[in-house]
């Protein structure tokens, strides 16, 4: 479903490759933890796949198609696929939490109705029903990175990308999001985590690619947290 | 999804970005207020400096003196041949008759002079002429033409004084041909500079909302979902700024007209130009000028300002 074909990404002239020579397949359904040391090439490899940057070398294939050679519409439909949710939680600030999610739909063109009814739909199943009228400012972490989840998930894509999404939650707000996110595999999205926190990859028990330096350096179908 | 429901939206989203973002929104507002208060000043002082100078071009004129023994039909075959030229945009006749009367109402207060005219006995003014051209640089060609006649010496003309208006035709002519080019080279240059400001203002809005704007891209917003709340917050500001300029412009004109820069000692120079009347009878003028400039400032500052934090 997703493949890495020998990819390289160098962001300037004469500095060390962030990513280097990276092949990875990525089968539908698989729960796929990415981690390593900062700097180790973690999130460039996943904004190649949302075409926020584009590699130097080699390509990256989302189902059958080369994202690089995508038109711009198509790239839009591509992003409307993906859900990402980030370390940074990226919540629109002026938008309450109904708003935030609406958005994804309204971009993705669904009628007003449809929106209506998802919408509660998408924020009880991340447990922030009450909160649908709420500014992002006026929420926690945890409930921020729980819209965030939603947002992403709200198109029912078929990925799910996660970079960093509990770094900065505490323990028990870790905890639940990635329990989320395993719910959300269960129901068969292909889910990418990134990740410093080793009890969060530890828990998962899922597949585990290592990187250091930007090279795969272990790729482990049951993994742990090893670097 | 219809074009009307993405229209529907995006307004939705301008006007909510426009109410929540409050203290940017009055900010922006602010600054266009000022820009387009500065063009309605403009737009009043121009219209008062053309009135004005017409009023002064009329005023103008060559007056061509008659011998007292010059005949009616001598007077009106210059008179003729002054109509038929180019140059000439009216010839009004004063006959004797007028004359001696408008000398003795003008001197009606001093009745040595009126004693004097009288122990004459007879009228000893002539007819006139007065000339007014279409344009001030004319008046050359109408006096050299009214000169020749005089040289001649069989058409009854006494005097010619242009000579006298000359200087001050000239001036006229010169303050009315720089003073033209000067109010376009100024409204140029201040027009660019409250283009820059109100620009910047807009673009640090816009600013302030970049992250938003990366986040609607990463969500997979098109470029024109992104762009149009932007939009229409950069038309309200425009429309807003306006609404407020051309009601206040209403107590300013009538009540302090020195804060448009016609202040009473300008007076003189502005003679009878009414701001608050013009105002009034050219509101429609000042409603669609003041308006569509703010709209149109608002909306194409936002639209080059949101431009630059669109990526794919």
């Amino acid at each position: 479903m997703i493949y890495f074909d020998n990819v390289t990404k160098i962001y300037f002239e004469g500095t060390p490759p962030a990513v280097e020579a990276v092949t990875l397949s990525i089968k539908p359904g698989e729960f796929v933890s990415i981690v390593g040391h900062s700097g180790a090439g973690k999130s460039t490899l996943l904004k190649m796949l949302f075409a926020e940057v584009f590699p130097t070398e080699g390509a990256v294939f989302f189902g059958e198609y080369d994202i690089q050679k995508l038109s711009t519409k198509d790239l839009l439909k591509l992003r409307r696929n993906i859900g990402t949710v980030f370390q940074d939680f990226r919540l629109l600030p002026t938008k309450n939490v109904y708003e935030n999610i609406a958005f994804a739909l309204e971009v993705a063109g669904k009628s007003d109705e449809d929106i209506q009814a998802d919408v509660p739909h998408v924020l009880d199943l991340v447990g922030l029903g009450e909160k649908i009228w709420s500014f992002p400012h006026e929420l926690s972490g945890g409930e921020q990175q729980r819209v965030a989840i939603a947002r992403a998930l709200v198109n029912q894509p078929d990925v799910l990308i996660a970079d960093e999404p509990t770094g900065n939650l505490d323990p028990i707000n870790a905890h639940d999001i990635v329990e989320i996110l395993m719910r959300i595999n269960d129901l068969g999205t292909t889910v990418l985590l990134t990740t410093h926190n080793k009890s969060v990859v530890d828990s998962v028990g899922r597949r585990v690619v290592t990187m250091d330096q930007g090279k795969v350096v272990r790729d482990d179908p049951h993994g742990t947290y090893v670097l | 999804m219809s074009f009307w429901t993405n229209i529907k939206r995006v307004s939705r989203y301008g006007f909510i970005g426009f109410i929540r973002n409050g203290l940017v929104s009055v900010a922006a507002v602010f600054i266009l207020l000022i820009a387009l208060f500065f063009q309605a000043n403009l737009m009043i002082s121009n219209a008062a400096m053309t009135q004005t100078l017409e009023e002064l071009k009329e005023k103008v004129g060559i007056t061509a003196y008659f011998q007292p023994g010059a005949s009616e039909e001598q007077v009106m075959a210059i008179k003729q041949s002054l109509e038929a030229l180019p140059e000439v945009a009216l010839v009004s006749y004063t006959s004797r008759d007028q004359a001696l009367a408008d000398f003795r109402e003008r001197h009606k207060s001093d009745q040595l002079t009126l004693q004097a005219l009288d122990e004459l006995g007879e009228n000893p003014l002539g007819a006139s002429l007065d000339v007014q051209a279409k344009e001030p640089s004319q008046y050359e060609t109408v006096a050299a033409f009214l000169d020749a006649r005089q040289v001649e010496g069989t058409n009854g003309i006494d005097k010619v004084n242009f000579s006298d208006n000359k200087l001050a035709i000239e001036r006229l002519s010169g303050i009315i041909d720089s003073s033209s080019k000067n109010g376009i080279t100024k409204e140029i240059i201040l027009g660019i500079c409250a283009l820059i400001i109100v620009f910047n203002t807009i673009r640090l809005t816009i600013y302030t909302a970049r992250d938003e704007i990366g986040v609607m891209n990463l969500v997979g917003a098109g470029h024109w979902y992104v762009r149009g709340p932007f939009l229409i917050a950069g038309i309200l500001y425009g429309a807003i700024a306006g609404i407020i300029v051309l009601i206040l412009m209403y107590p300013i004109l009538r009540f302090y007209p020195v804060l448009v820069g016609l202040d009473p000692t300008a007076e003189i120079l502005f003679g009878s130009f009414d701001s608050f009347d013009y105002y009034v009878s050219n509101f429609v003028l000042f409603f669609f000028s003041i308006l569509g400039a703010g709209m149109g400032l608002g909306a194409i500052s936002s639209y080059l300002s949101v431009r630059r934090y669109l990526k794919m």
